[in-house]
């Protein structure tokens, strides 16, 4: 640890890279991420061709805007996958926890409380789908399907499956749904610090590294002593705590608590997001930023579509196409043999 | 016999794998009646050249050559349908069905495609019997209960059932998982292959095995032929010489250290696996748990670190109670533990060397659970030099270093952690002789500075080399101590096998 161990540290790798400044770049950004960015940038070039209005500013903040929510689920969805797991109960919590928002700020007349309530009931919403992992030793799937319709339902009996409450006369609300600061829209800047501290989380911290490791082999993350219940009940906790963050601006936005509609096939969404970044479903394997880059290729995309005038159910069309054509793609790339049910 | 052409042969093979050569230009030729073994370091080109004979990988160059005329093999079917099989060291074993349907996966006995049970378990019976394995496996068993040795019996079965006779076997490391007695079985299975005239292919790291069964031997280094000898023409040395290109200084005993105080005691430890089990470690002493394969050393080793439960009995570490409910609190206490099952136990084959190696430090490494990288880059350095991992840099992927080195970095993950005690389970299992020998000077450095270790091997030198003191375990229960000057292969395996019970039914124990 003097310091000539560390100068050679450091000289070491960094000699052979000198070379060419070009390769630097792409590495560091890696294969994964260039891809999203060339699909982003000839996307984008495409739509402003055909759309004179696409590159206007308010367009580009309603891109923003309106992917924050989904993006929201995406981000956490990759955090599971890249655990090894999934969450598909994350649009059912964000429906509860809107519902919740709305209606204890109705009775209790303060924003903050609805909030904190709303964050309240994401926690438990996670800490009992990690529960049910791994005590009811359920698989992940299977748990989040039946919290699904779980959560759904409490939401629709505490509403009785109407939206709830006025939330658009609130300062705090209003600003989440129509403020912005510096420019950029109060909904854009809960993604981008959200996706900020999950990529901290990630990439710098050993609880990130923790978390690739149990994805990557649950056996030797074990037996290397990682405490892995408490890595997934944790995982969970944090999924709920997001889920709700986006129920709280589902009810800004809509300007009242909805059980259903504004959550629902969120969860599909979400996942379409985390693997369009190349997060491999069997864990281990993502990062947050080609999911970031993944969310606003959808945005863009249905941002373009219905600028265009394009009927809006080809966007689904549209997702799951260009989902498959990513995925094909990559595995192609990975040069896995053609045989029985790929890894 | 002479005149005619062998059943297979390659002829000016090679394999590039993204710009490395695994193999160049390798002709061989593999003899009707004849054992060929197989030598070289883990990476020198084996494992490819067995891909190539089964078809699982098709040559870049040269080609090969079925009783003289030129095939291609374009998927193992193909290979199979030919009569060339590999039996691979890990087979897929399907896991939810029995012995029997994995042994005739894909040809079950059927009339009308509706499969008969009886006659299925029947076969497989038939099956064991006849190729000496009876007793070693019930034919009901699901795949899921079966150790590393049954898995491989499975396959070695599904080769010998085949509807096509397989007129050339190759053999991964068969006996890297087989306990002595199973070892014993495969030689007499292998000898009437060789008199039916099948060609068999014999890869293994044990010299002892290639003097006893091979007819033949070729040498691979770095993906090139170094030799093909009669096994009568050469000796160990020799091998060893043309494997490494090099003379192997003989592995020395280690000199024996002044041991200090106990580190690890069990008292009377019973869990699902072992009964009653009482001893020490003292700090500066290497312990060996010697035995057969399911005597229960593994799971005793698991059940220290916390990983499987004590039904009753005590754990101490330095003189106190140690109640590990996880490996996470004996990782806390101060015990590393290197499972046998390198691959799928202890490495994250995706993530760098870096990775492996700083997992288990990087609550040391880090400040408001910020990991410091300079920290952590100069302590993975550390040890990547202080036990010469071989890779080009640390931020390598572990599933491209060769056997020996991923066994290193799993190593060097321990040594970072600075343990009191060191648990190695079959640390040099398909380890090439090279990095073995490296190894036992790594232990052998580790109890110089005052570790405490306990070493499972099933490999009797080995044992014999690294151990103070060894304990030999037998179906779940501690059966004897040897002291190191009292070391002999015979006495310890007369403590390992049962002798008062006939042999197969000790086995039909441990398959049970």
């Amino acid at each position: 640890m003097s310091t000539p161990t560390q100068e050679k540290a450091a000289q070491e790798p960094g000699a052979p890279q000198q070379p060419s400044v070009v390769r630097r770049v792409l590495t560091g950004i890696g294969v994964q991420n260039s891809s999203l960015i060339i699909t982003l940038i000839a996307l984008v070039v495409l739509l402003s061709v055909l759309n004179d209005n696409f590159l206007r500013t308010n367009n580009l903040l309603l891109i923003g805007s309106a992917i924050t929510i989904m993006g929201l689920l995406a981000l956490v969805q990759t955090l599971v996958i890249i655990l090894g797991a999934l969450d598909i109960s994350v649009g059912s919590m964000a429906g509860l926890a809107s519902v919740v928002s709305a209606m204890v700020f109705t009775s209790s007349g303060n924003a903050e409380v609805g909030i904190l309530a709303a964050v309240g009931v994401g926690i438990l919403c996670g800490l009992v789908n990690g529960m049910i992992i791994i005590f009811g030793r359920v698989n992940p799937v299977v748990a989040t399907l039946a919290m699904l319709a779980t959560y759904k339902g409490i939401a629709q009996v505490i509403s009785d499956g109407k939206s709830q409450g006025y939330t658009g006369g609130d300062d705090l609300f209003i600003f989440l749904a129509k403020g912005a600061i510096l420019g950029l829209p109060s909904l854009v800047w809960v993604f981008l610090i959200v996706a900020a501290a999950l990529h901290f989380l990630l990439k710098y911290t050993d609880i990130g590294r923790n978390v690739y490791a149990i994805g990557g082999n649950d056996t030797a993350a074990r037996l290397a002593g990682i405490n892995i219940n408490r890595y997934i009940i944790g995982v969970y906790a944090l999924v709920g705590v997001v889920a709700a963050i986006a129920g709280i601006l589902i009810t800004a936005r809509t300007g009242s608590g909805q059980p259903v509609s504004g959550s629902e096939g969120l969860e599909l969404q979400a996942v379409t997001g985390a693997a369009l970044g190349g997060t491999m479903l069997k864990g281990g394997r993502g990062s947050i930023i080609s999911t970031v880059l993944a969310v606003i290729i959808l945005g863009v995309l249905d941002n373009g579509m219905s600028g265009l005038g394009i009927n809006p159910f080809w966007q689904n069309v549209a997702h799951g196409a260009l989902l498959v054509i990513a995925v094909v793609l990559q595995q192609l790339r990975s040069g896995e043999r053609r045989v029985g049910l790929p890894e | 016999m002479s005149s005619s052409p062998p059943p297979l042969a390659v002829e000016g093979i090679g394999k590039r794998f993204s710009g490395v050569t695994a193999l160049d230009d390798v002709s061989l030729e593999f003899r009707s009646g004849e054992v060929l073994a197989l030598m070289g370091e883990n990476g020198a080109g084996k494992s490819t050249l067995l891909r190539v004979l089964s078809g699982d990988q098709g040559p870049d160059d040269g080609r090969l050559l079925l009783d003289g005329a030129e095939v291609t093999f374009d998927t193992p079917r193909a290979a199979m349908a030919a009569g060339v099989r590999v039996i691979y060291q890990e087979p897929e074993i399907i896991p939810h069905v029995s012995v029997a349907e994995n042994v005739f996966v894909g040809e079950l006995p059927a009339k009308a495609r509706v499969f008969n049970r009886r006659t299925l378990l029947k076969a497989t019976q038939d099956a064991l019997a006849e190729y000496g394995f009876e007793g070693v496996l019930n034919p009901a068993t699901l795949g899921v209960a079966l150790s590393a040795a049954q898995r491989q019996i499975v396959e070695i079965l599904r080769v010998l059932t085949a509807a096509t006779p397989p007129r050339v076997i190759a053999f991964d490391e068969p006996t890297s998982s087989l306990s002595e007695h199973e070892v014993e079985a495969l030689f007499r299975l292998i000898g009437r292959l060789r008199d039916s005239g099948v060609a068999v292919v014999y890869v293994s790291h044990r010299m002892k095995e290639i003097f006893q069964l091979a007819d033949r031997v070729a040498v691979l280094r770095d993906g090139k032929l170094v030799g093909v000898q009669q096994v009568a023409e050469t000796d160990e040395p020799g091998l060893v010489r043309m494997m490494i290109g090099r003379d192997l200084s003989a592995l020395e005993r280690r000199t024996t250290q002044d041991t200090g105080d106990v580190v690890l005691k069990l008292d009377d430890v019973t869990t699902d696996d072992v009964t009653g089990i009482s001893l020490q470690v003292r700090a500066g002493e290497v312990v060996c748990l010697a035995g057969l394969v399911g005597a229960g050393r593994s799971e005793l080793a698991r059940a220290i670190v916390g990983d499987l439960p004590i039904r009753s009995g005590t754990v101490e570490l330095d003189g106190n109670r140690l109640r590990a409910h996880n490996p996470g609190d004996a990782v806390k206490a101060g015990i590393g533990f290197a499972p046998e099952e390198r691959k799928t136990d202890a490495l994250l084959m995706q993530r760098s060397v870096r990775d492996n190696i700083s997992i288990s430090v990087l609550d040391r490494l880090r400040r408001f659970r910020v990991v410091k990288r300079a920290k952590e880059r100069a302590l993975v350095e550390e040890y990547v030099r202080e036990l010469r991992v071989r890779t080009p840099s640390m931020e390598q992927e572990v599933r491209k270093l060769s056997g020996g080195n991923q066994q290193k970095a799993v190593l060097a993950r321990w040594l970072a952690r600075r343990p009191k005690l060191l648990i190695l389970d079959e640390p040099t299992r398909g380890v090439d002789v090279g990095a073995k020998a490296e190894i036992y000077r790594i232990v052998d450095g580790l109890a110089a500075e005052g570790i405490a270790l306990l070493v499972i091997s099933s490999d009797l030198p080995e044992v014999l080399t690294l151990a103070d003191r060894i304990l030999v375990m037998r179906a779940g229960r501690l059966a004897g101590e040897i002291s190191r000057d009292d070391a002999t292969e015979e006495a310890v395996l007369t403590l390992a096998i049962p002798e008062t019970e006939p042999a197969v039914e000790e086995q039909q124990e441990i398959g049970a």
